[in-house]
C-alpha cells in the first residue's frame, strides 16, 4: 500500500443531505473515517444514524454531497455500487439472517455467488469465521433453532465471510435479550481489537469507552459533536450532547 | 348404565342446550324419514344393468347401468377405443405424481422436475406416434386425461410468468409495474369463458393467414394466461410480507437483483403461500370444466353428449353425479393436503 | 483521487448509471409490448378484411333478430342489437344482486352453522360445503337446469315446498307483489317513523352520555319504523297484496314466473357462493381472538354486548375484503348462463358475435363492461378498507 493509500480516509462523507420528502433527515453531514478506525455514532432516536450508515453501502440514497468507501465514489454507477457492496459488509439490528438456510449456507451464499468462490473454499472459509465467533458447532442448524445471541453472531460471521475492509453495525444488540447482549459485544470487540475499521451505531457506552477512537454524537440530523472517548464523555462541549449524556447514562448503559 | 359413553357425548353436542336439542330432533327426523329413500334410490332399487332409462324407473331407483353402458365414453371421450389403455396410463401417472407431492420432504426443484417428466411422458402416451403406438391428433384427446393434461399445463406455462408479473408488480420501476398492474386486473377482472371465447375465435384472427393452432393449444393459452395473473396475486402477498430486513440483507452482501429474488426472496415467498397456491390449483382445476362450453371435450361435455342418446336421457343425476364424483376426488385430496400444510407453516412459523 | 466540485454527480458511464439502466429497460419493454400490439392488431386488420367484415361498432344499429326471454325491459327481436346487449347487461345485474342477497344470508347462516355446537349441525354444513366446493360450478349448473327442466313435473302436479310457489318443469311460479295506491302511503309511515327511530337514537345517545341510562332505543326504533305501515295498512282495508298463482291445465296463470334457466342458474349461483361466503364467515369469527371475549366478559359486558362491540365489528374487518372477492365472482359466474342459453350479457353478446362476425368489436364491450363492474367493486372495497382499517404503527 502506498503512503497515499494509507493515509487516505476508509470512508468520507461530504456535505451529505437527504430529505424524505420534506422532513430533513441528514443535515450537511461530513466525516472521515482512517483505516483501521473505530466510530461510534450515538445519538436520540430519529437523529438520523442509522440512515447515514444505510447511505454508506447504498441501502439509502443520499441526495446531495459526496460520499466515498476506499477511493470510490458512490454514485448512480451500478458497477461501483456492487464494487462498495463486497467491501462493505453491515449487521442489522434484525439479524436478518436467512431463515431458508441453515447457518453453514447462510456464510457461503454471497462467496459462491458474488466472488465466484468453490463450494468448497467457500464451506472452509465459513467454519472458519464460525470459530471466531464461538458458534462452529451450529453450522448445520436453522436460524430459528438459535438464539438472539447466537443469531447475531452468526450475522457477524456471515459478513466476515465477504472479507469486507469496513464492517458497519445498526444498533446490533439492541434487539437482544440483556443476557445475550455481553457474547455480541465480546465478538465485535475481538473484531475491533484486530484492526477492522468499523462504524457502530449503538447505545452501548461501555462498549464504546473500550474500543472507539471517535465518538460521533448525532441529533436532529446533524453530527453535533465528535470526539475521542475521553473526552467525549467527560468533558461533552454541546448542550445537546450533555443531556444525551445525562439521559443514557442515568439508565445504567455505561 | 349400559353405554354410557356415547351418552354422554350425546348430551355434550347434540343436546347442550334447548336449540340444539330442537335442532338435533328436527335433524333426526328428516334423517330418518329421507335417508332410506335415498339408500333405497342409490343402491338397492339401483340397476347396474338395464336397456334404458324407462327400466330403471320401472325398478325405482339409480341408472347406474347408463355409468356401465358409456364408462369407456365418458372417461376418454372419442380417443380411438383400442388405444385407450394409454390415457388410462395417463391417468395413473397423475395419481402418482399428487400422491408424490404429498411428501413435504421432497425439494422443490425435485418435484417441478418429476411434474415436468410426468407431463412429458403423459404427452408422449397420448400423441403416439413413436414405439409402435399410432398417432392420435389433439382433437381426439378427451375426457379425464384432457383436463389433467390442461390443467397442469396451464399451471405449468403459467407459472414462470406469475413469478415474473408478482415481482413486475412490485417493481420500482413504474413502467413495469403498471404494465403488470393492468395485466394482472384485466385477466382476473373479466370471466374465464371470455377468455377461452377470445382465444378460440380471436387468436386466429391475430395470426398470419395460413397458420393454425389446434383447438387444445388455445384453450392451453388462454388457461396459462389466466392462471399465471390469480398465482401472482398468491405470490405477491408472499413477497409482501417476506421483511424488508431479508431483501436489505442480500443487498448489502452484494448479490444483485436477480440473484437476491432467486436464493432469497422467492424461495421464501413460495414456501409461505403454499395453501394459497394450492387453492388457486383447485380452482384452475374445476375452471377446466368451462372448456366444454368451447366444445372440447372434457368429462362434461362427454357426460351431455352420452345424455344426448334417447335411451339414457333421464339419467342425468346418475351422470353429473359420477363427474363430480371424480372431481371431488381430486379436489378434496388437493385441498386436504392444502390444509395440512397450513396447519404445519402455521405451527412452524410461531 | 480527484477533487469535485461540490454537491455535483461525478461523471458516470450511461450503461452502468442505475437510473438509465432503469429507464432503457422500461423504455424496452413498453416498446416491445407496443410492437406485438401493433402486429397482432395488424394480422387481425388484414383477416377481418378478408373476410368482409366492417371494423367499427355500426353494426350495433342493426336489427338482432332473435329472441331474448326473459328481460327487465321490453325488447323484441326487431330492436337493435345495442338494445339486446343492453337487455343482457340488466339480466347480468339481476341475477348477480339477487344472487349476491341471497347467498350472503344463505352464507352466514351456513358460517354459523359450521361453528354450531350441535355435532349433526356443524357436520352436515361441513358436508355441504366440502362437497359444493370440490365439485365444479357448471357442473351443478346443468345438474340444477335438469332437475328443473326434466325432473320437475308439469305444472297441473307441479312441486310446491312453500305455500303458493309452485316448481314445474315450465320453471318456478311464486306470489308477486301486486301495486295499489295503499303502498305509497305505507312508505311514507314508514319514512316518518324511520326518521323519528332516527332521532329518538340521537336523544337517547345524549342521554346515555349526560345521565349514564340507557334507553331500548333499538327496539323502539324498530317498532316506530314497522309499526306505522302496518297499521296504514289495516286502516286503508287491508287490500290484497299478492297476486297468487293458479293452476291452469297447461301452466299456471297470475303471479311472477321465471324460467328454469333463469332459476336454474341463480339457484346454482347462490347454493355455490353461500359455501364459499359461509367459510369467510366462520373464519371472520374465528379470527376474534379468544383473549378478545374473555376481556370482555371480565369487564362484565353482557354476551349480547360483547358479541355487538366487540366480536362483530372486528370479525366485519376480516369479512368485507374476501366477501366482496366472492361477489365479484359471483357477478363473473353469473356468465356461465351461457351454457344453459339463459340470456345474460355474455350469452347475448356470443349471440351477436355469431351473427355479425364482429368479433373485437362485441367482444371489447364484453370485456370492458365487466371489468367495469370488478374495478368498481375494488374502489368501493378499497375506500371501505381504508375507512375503517385499524390504526396501526
Amino acid at each position: 500500500m502506498s503512503d497515499g493509500e494509507r493515509q487516505r480516509p476508509m470512508i468520507e462523507l461530504r456535505h451529505v443531505h437527504k430529505w424524505f420528502g420534506d422532513h430533513k433527515v441528514l443535515n450537511d453531514i461530513s466525516l472521515a473515517v482512517g483505516r483501521g478506525e473505530r466510530v461510534v455514532v450515538c445519538g436520540p432516536s430519529g437523529s438520523g444514524k442509522s440512515t447515514m450508515l444505510r447511505c454508506i453501502n447504498r441501502l439509502e440514497e443520499h441526495e446531495q454531497g459526496q460520499i466515498f468507501v476506499d477511493g470510490i465514489e458512490l454514485t448512480r454507477d451500478v458497477r461501483q455500487i456492487e464494487a462498495i457492496r463486497r467491501e462493505v459488509g453491515m449487521v442489522f439490528q434484525q439479524f436478518n439472517l436467512f431463515p431458508h438456510l441453515t447457518v453453514l449456507e447462510n456464510l457461503v451464499l454471497a462467496p459462491i455467488w458474488v466472488r465466484q468462490m468453490p463450494r468448497r473454499e467457500a464451506e472452509a472459509l465459513a467454519l472458519q469465521y464460525l470459530e471466531r465467533v464461538h458458534i462452529q458447532e451450529q453450522a448445520q442448524k436453522y436460524p430459528a433453532q438459535l438464539s438472539g445471541g447466537q443469531q447475531q453472531r452468526v450475522a457477524i460471521a456471515r459478513a466476515l465471510c465477504m472479507k469486507p475492509q469496513i464492517m458497519l453495525f445498526d444498533e446490533p444488540t439492541s434487539a437482544l435479550d440483556p443476557e445475550m447482549i455481553k457474547e455480541v459485544l465480546d465478538v465485535m470487540v475481538e473484531l475491533a481489537q484486530s484492526g477492522m475499521t468499523m462504524i457502530c451505531v449503538t447505545h452501548e457506552m461501555g462498549f464504546a469507552r473500550e474500543v472507539a477512537d471517535l465518538m460521533v454524537f448525532m441529533d436532529r440530523g446533524e453530527i453535533v459533536e465528535t470526539a475521542p472517548p475521553d473526552a467525549f464523555f467527560t468533558t461533552p462541549k454541546s448542550e445537546r450532547t450533555r443531556l444525551f449524556l445525562s439521559q443514557i447514562l442515568r439508565h445504567g448503559a455505561g | 348404565m349400559i353405554a354410557a359413553a356415547p351418552w354422554r357425548w350425546a348430551r355434550a353436542n347434540l343436546f347442550n342446550g334447548p336449540l340444539n336439542a330442537v335442532l338435533t330432533l328436527f335433524l333426526g327426523y328428516l334423517i330418518v324419514v329421507l335417508l332410506p329413500g335415498l339408500v333405497d334410490w342409490t343402491l338397492i332399487k339401483a340397476s347396474l344393468t338395464a336397456p334404458d332409462d324407462r327400466a330403471c324407473a320401472a325398478a325405482g331407483g339409480a341408472c347406474w347401468a347408463f355409468i356401465a353402458d358409456w364408462f369407456r365414453f365418458l372417461l376418454f371421450g372419442r380417443y380411438p377405443y383400442a388405444e385407450q389403455w394409454r390415457p388410462a396410463i395417463v391417468i395413473a401417472v397423475f395419481i402418482a405424481l399428487l400422491l408424490a407431492s404429498w411428501n413435504r420432504r421432497l425439494p422443490g426443484g425435485w418435484l417441478a422436475a418429476i411434474w415436468i417428466a410426468g407431463l412429458a411422458l403423459s404427452g408422449l402416451l397420448m400423441w403416439g406416434g413413436v414405439l409402435g403406438m399410432p398417432y392420435v391428433e389433439t382433437e381426439l384427446w378427451n375426457g379425464v386425461p384432457l383436463t389433467l393434461i390442461l390443467a397442469a399445463g396451464g399451471i405449468g406455462f403459467g407459472y414462470p410468468l406469475a413469478l415474473l408479473t408478482a415481482l413486475g408488480r412490485r417493481s420500482s420501476m413504474p413502467a413495469v409495474r403498471t404494465l403488470s398492474v393492468i395485466y394482472i386486473e384485466v385477466a382476473r377482472g373479466v370471466p374465464f369463458i371470455a377468455w377461452l371465447f377470445l382465444s378460440l375465435i380471436v387468436l386466429p384472427l391475430f395470426l398470419p393467414p395460413g397458420v393454425t393452432v389446434p383447438k387444445l393449444w388455445r384453450a392451453e393459452i388462454a388457461f396459462a394466461l389466466f392462471i399465471a395473473a390469480y398465482l401472482a396475486e398468491v405470490v405477491r402477498g408472499g413477497l409482501q410480507a417476506i421483511p424488508r430486513g431479508q431483501y436489505e440483507a442480500a443487498a448489502s452482501l452484494g448479490l444483485g437483483y436477480w440473484r437476491q429474488m432467486r436464493l432469497v426472496v422467492l424461495p421464501q415467498a413460495l414456501a409461505i403461500t403454499i395453501p394459497a397456491q394450492v387453492n388457486t390449483f383447485i380452482g384452475a382445476f374445476k375452471d377446466t370444466t368451462l372448456i366444454s362450453i368451447i366444445g372440447l371435450f372434457d368429462p362434461l361435455l362427454d357426460t351431455n353428449t352420452a345424455l344426448n342418446d334417447p335411451a339414457w336421457r333421464m339419467a342425468y343425476a346418475e351422470g353429473y353425479i359420477f363427474v363430480a364424483a371424480i372431481y371431488f376426488v381430486f379436489c378434496y385430496f388437493m385441498s386436504l393436503y392444502s390444509r395440512r400444510l397450513e396447519k404445519t407453516l402455521s405451527r412452524e412459523r410461531r | 483521487m480527484t477533487t469535485r466540485a461540490e454537491g455535483a454527480p461525478g461523471r458516470v458511464a450511461p450503461w452502468n448509471d442505475e437510473r438509465m439502466r432503469s429507464v432503457v429497460f422500461q423504455l424496452a419493454a413498453v416498446a416491445l409490448v407496443f410492437a406485438l400490439f401493433v402486429y397482432l392488431a395488424g394480422n387481425a386488420v388484414d383477416n377481418l378484411r378478408r373476410q368482409g367484415i366492417a371494423a367499427g361498432f355500426g353494426f350495433l344499429e342493426r336489427e338482432a333478430s332473435f329472441a331474448i326471454s326473459p328481460t327487465l325491459i321490453p325488447y323484441s327481436p326487431a330492436d337493435s342489437y345495442a338494445r339486446a346487449l343492453s337487455a343482457g347487461l340488466l339480466n347480468t345485474l339481476l341475477v348477480a344482486s339477487l344472487g349476491i342477497v341471497f347467498a350472503t344470508l344463505l352464507g352466514f347462516l351456513v358460517g354459523i352453522a359450521r361453528l354450531s355446537g350441535n355435532w349433526l349441525v356443524s357436520r352436515l354444513s361441513l358436508a355441504y360445503v366440502e362437497i359444493i366446493r370440490n365439485t365444479p360450478l357448471l357442473l351443478q349448473i346443468y345438474l340444477w337446469w335438469d332437475v328443473l327442466r326434466l325432473g320437475a313435473p308439469q305444472p297441473g302436479a307441479a312441486w310446491q315446498p312453500l305455500p303458493h310457489v309452485f316448481i314445474s318443469n315450465r320453471g318456478v311460479v311464486f306470489p308477486a307483489p301486486v301495486y295499489d295506491p295503499l303502498y305509497l302511503w305505507m312508505l311514507v309511515a314508514a319514512a316518518i317513523g324511520g326518521i323519528a327511530a332516527f332521532m329518538l337514537r340521537r336523544q337517547a345517545r345524549a342521554r346515555q352520555a349526560r345521565t349514564g341510562r340507557m334507553l331500548p332505543a333499538g327496539w323502539l326504533g324498530l317498532a316506530l319504523v314497522v309499526l306505522p305501515p302496518v297499521a296504514v295498512f289495516f286502516a286503508g282495508g287491508a287490500p290484497y297484496l299478492l297476486d297468487l298463482p293458479r293452476v291452469t291445465r297447461f301452466d299456471f296463470s297470475g303471479g311472477q314466473s321465471i324460467t328454469p334457466e333463469f332459476a336454474a342458474l341463480l339457484f346454482a349461483l347462490v347454493a355455490y357462493t353461500a359455501a364459499f361466503i359461509g367459510e369467510i364467515v366462520r373464519g371472520g369469527i374465528l379470527a376474534v381472538g379468544r383473549g378478545q371475549s374473555e376481556a370482555a366478559l371480565a369487564l362484565g359486558l353482557t354476551r349480547g354486548q360483547l358479541l355487538r362491540l366487540v366480536v362483530l365489528p372486528q370479525a366485519i374487518r376480516v369479512i368485507v375484503p374476501p366477501m366482496t372477492s366472492e361477489y365479484l365472482n359471483l357477478t363473473k359466474n353469473s356468465s356461465l348462463a351461457v351454457g344453459i342459453g339463459f340470456f345474460d350479457l355474455f350469452s347475448v353478446g356470443s349471440t351477436v358475435v355469431n351473427q355479425t362476425g364482429q368479433v373485437i368489436e362485441v367482444m371489447s364491450i364484453l370485456i370492458a363492461t365487466y371489468l367495469t363492474l370488478s374495478l368498481v367493486t375494488s374502489l368501493l372495497m378499497n375506500l371501505y378498507n381504508r375507512a375503517t382499517a385499524l390504526v396501526e404503527r
